[in-house]
């Protein structure tokens, strides 16, 4: 090793996710038509994490943008691994899960007035009960540093690393030419007394070559720990402002929450402005800020939560048999056939529980790492977002009157349902739906102290 | 309403268990439906009918209505029939697991233990009470020790101290910040088990060192089982565990059984086991 480099110390994972996705598709009751995928989001990791009983696979996507000599992630693992615990994948795996599971728009058109008898409330969250058919889902140098494995796995070498004092271990990271972040030293001291073992993952520049990549591919580990959790705190030393996580969790039983933070549904279902359709990403982005700040900070954010087998309406489909097993759902068999599984109707099957967890993170608000627990939940949740286009044909019976004349207050509702969700301003929003051909008289402002002081001259 | 209505304190349990029940509804805190609630409730007074007329006694159903509503307030199930199962093994456990006149466990502990090592289909859901609703957990519990069983205050004194003492301790071992154990402390299902669970007069042993070493080994225990063994349930294993063990402690340390509505006065509690200490220091004197 090149002793005199400085390589920046990574122990965040995050996303490089430059791939593209399924473009809109017909659902049963919508049409989708655009998804909030983590692109959106800048320094965001994705961790993709296949849990049953101890059995545990990680999946971890780094978005590193700099010099490839220059990388080096110090991850933290309950086990020394061996050689064959440690995997490399594709990108386009994870960008497909993340994908499948993003937060959607979808859109209704409203039909002609005068020949609809029944008109279904879309606003209505779509939660339901999963299908029936689920069956059940060396050497020792002064520092006390022991490298206890090397590897070269695709393109990282590997060392796996056990200390016995965390200034042992900054030490050795120094002398070996990694840069360590002021305030690491005490959050290694905490994992090491834990029984906590570290892995150093750098790129190896002649395989990286090989690979032909421009970017680095995600990096797996495969384990087994009682604990299951997701070491956050080393990547909030360094951190300049919050980071993006992405969790995505695979089980047999059902979904998987925090137990040491509050995880809480996102907002979904609601009707908003049609225009949004053209802005879905600064609305998806808005609105999980505002829910950020509501929760003061505090909370992880379900996303998702699907039985793997299906979706309704799919912003990708439904991962392949292969897929799942690339990622270590080993109870599912290969791919026999080239067909995938297709939306909507449940199937049989795979029996694959995934949850999406949305955090935005830094060390005052989650100062502890991120603790799971699968539960028995196994109903669906998705972050759903509902366009409803007005009917523009000729209409001229008694019921078109009605509902031309119900528009302004169903739009006046959605403004509102955009406003308390983004934080945007009320009033502009009712001008651009205006500009965008969701026109309606703004509602007169009869606050009671307008009344007051409405024509007062002092006031110009 | 006669006087000793409003001295039993499971009075004054029900409607603060409600309340938060509401609160937890209204915050959005609980994802339980009012269907589930009212077939655990039902469940409950059903099963404690049926074991009064079967040992031929006048049913009760405030005790059964607290450990509903505790079930309510922790446990979590997709369908209704976890749910009705563990209300029926609650109040089942009180007419069939019983020891010296007493029932063993707590039912609603024994409850939950059962359900979350028998099956998937039910789960707890530590951590998703947020501050608002903890903070509201922890008056009502301090509300009701000061006004109904100052004389059984050392029960959730002794189990939130030792349990906070050993997450500081840990903390200052692993030089960790000490908003870590702050974060592990702000746990709704921890309040509500420290004040409304484990210090259940009927399965806490009556004798004082007793107690002492029933609540502070179940403190260590659930210290034990969450931060060694990584169970997230650890909670309720350690009193389901410890109250196996409780007729051990009360034969060590007997002491007359508590009956609800008793006013332990804590001064009469306090003058009555030291005076027979200062009775035996005095005696050489006379």
């Amino acid at each position: 090793m090149n002793s005199t480099l400085k390589k920046t110390l990574f122990a965040a994972t995050s996303a490089l996710a430059a791939i593209t996705l399924t473009t809109g598709a017909v659902a049963f009751c919508g049409f989708y038509v655009a998804k909030a995928d983590t692109k959106l989001f800048n320094k965001a990791s994705k961790v993709a994490i296949m849990r049953d009983g101890d059995k545990t696979v990680l999946t971890m996507a780094n978005d590193y943008q700099g010099d490839l000599q220059d990388f080096a992630m110090v991850i933290p693992v309950p086990v020394v691994l061996e050689e064959e615990q440690i995997h490399v994948t594709d990108n386009a795996i994870l960008d497909h899960l993340d994908a499948y599971t993003a937060p959607r728009l979808v859109e209704y058109f409203d039909e002609d007035p005068c020949q609809v008898v029944y008109r279904k409330d879309f606003s209505q969250p779509m939660e339901m009960a999963a299908g029936a058919n689920d069956s059940e889902i060396r050497e020792r140098d002064g520092f006390g540093v022991t490298v206890e494995a090397e590897y070269t796995v695709g393109e990282y070498d590997i060392q796996i690393l056990s200390a016995e004092q965390s200034d042992g271990l900054s030490g050795w990271l120094v002398q070996n030419g990694y840069n360590l972040p002021d305030g690491a030293e005490s959050t290694l001291e905490s994992y090491i007394k834990q029984g906590t073992k570290f892995f150093v993952a750098k790129v190896n520049l002649e395989e990286q070559a090989e690979t032909g990549l421009k970017y680095l591919r995600p990096l797996q580990v495969a384990f087994e720990s009682p604990k299951f959790m997701l070491p956050i705190r080393l990547g909030t030393v360094n951190a300049d402002g919050k980071q993006e996580l992405f969790v995505f969790t695979l089980s047999r039983e059902g979904r998987v929450e925090t137990t040491n933070y509050r995880t809480v549904k996102l907002p979904t279902g609601m009707n908003i402005p049609t225009y949004v359709k053209e802005d879905f990403g600064p609305f998806y982005k808005a609105m999980f800020e505002t829910q950020v700040q509501k929760e003061n900070e505090r909370a992880v954010f379900l996303e998702y939560a699907w039985d793997i087998n299906w979706c309704d309406p799919c912003a990708a489909d439904p991962l392949s048999q292969d897929e799942l097993r690339e990622l270590g759902v080993y109870w599912v068999g290969s791919d026999t056939s080239e067909l995938q599984p297709r939306r909507p109707a449940p199937q049989i099957g795979q029996n694959v529980f995934v949850t999406r967890l949305h955090v935005s993170y830094d060390a005052d608000h989650f100062p502890e790492d991120l603790m799971f627990k699968q539960t028995g939940d196994r109903s669906n949740f998705q972050g759903r977002y509902v366009l409803r286009h007005p009917y523009r044909g000729d209409a001229t019976c008694e019921a078109a009157e009605q509902y031309h004349a119900s528009l302004p207050k169903r739009f006046e509702q959605e403004a509102q349902s955009l406003a308390n969700l983004t934080g945007w301003n009320i009033d502009t929003i009712r001008d651009t739906m205006n500009e965008k051909g969701q026109d309606f008289e703004k509602p007169v402002d009869d606050s009671w102290w307008k009344r007051i002081w409405d024509n007062d001259p002092k006031d110009g | 309403m006669n006087r000793g209505f409003l001295r039993d304190p499971r009075i004054y349990q029900i409607l603060m268990l409600s309340g938060l029940l509401v609160l937890g509804w209204l915050a959005r805190a609980f994802e339980i439906s009012p269907s589930h609630a009212i077939a655990i409730l039902v469940t409950a007074c059903a099963m404690q009918w049926l074991g009064s007329v079967m040992i031929a006694t006048r049913p009760d159903f405030k005790s059964a209505t607290i450990t509903a509503l505790s079930l309510t307030l922790l446990l979590r199930a997709d369908t209704v029939w976890p749910l009705i199962a563990a209300a029926a093994i609650a109040i089942g456990s009180k007419f069939t697991l019983r020891l010296g006149g007493k029932h063993i466990f707590n039912p609603a502990n024994f409850a939950i233990v059962t359900m979350v090592l028998m099956s998937n289909a039910a789960w707890t859901t530590p951590g998703q009470w947020g501050t608002a609703i903890w903070l509201a957990a922890l008056l009502a519990g301090i509300g009701f020790f000061i006004t109904y069983r100052a004389a059984r205050l050392d029960v959730p004194i002794i189990f939130m101290g030792t349990y906070a003492a050993l997450l500081f301790g840990r903390a200052i071992w692993l030089g960790d910040p000490l908003a870590i154990p702050l974060l592990r402390l702000e746990n709704g299902a921890l309040i509500l088990f420290a004040f409304f669970m484990i210090s259940d007069p009927k399965t806490t042993p009556d004798g004082f060192i007793a107690r002492c070493i029933f609540t502070s080994g179940a403190a260590l225990l659930a210290y034990i089982l969450t931060f060694h063994f990584y169970l997230t349930d650890g909670l309720f294993f350690s009193l389901a565990i410890m109250t196996v063990i409780r007729p051990v402690l009360e034969w060590l340390d007997p002491a007359p059984k508590y009956q609800w509505g008793d006013q332990i006065d804590i001064q009469n509690f306090i003058k009555r086991r030291f005076s027979k200490k200062l009775a035996v220091h005095q005696l050489p004197a006379e």
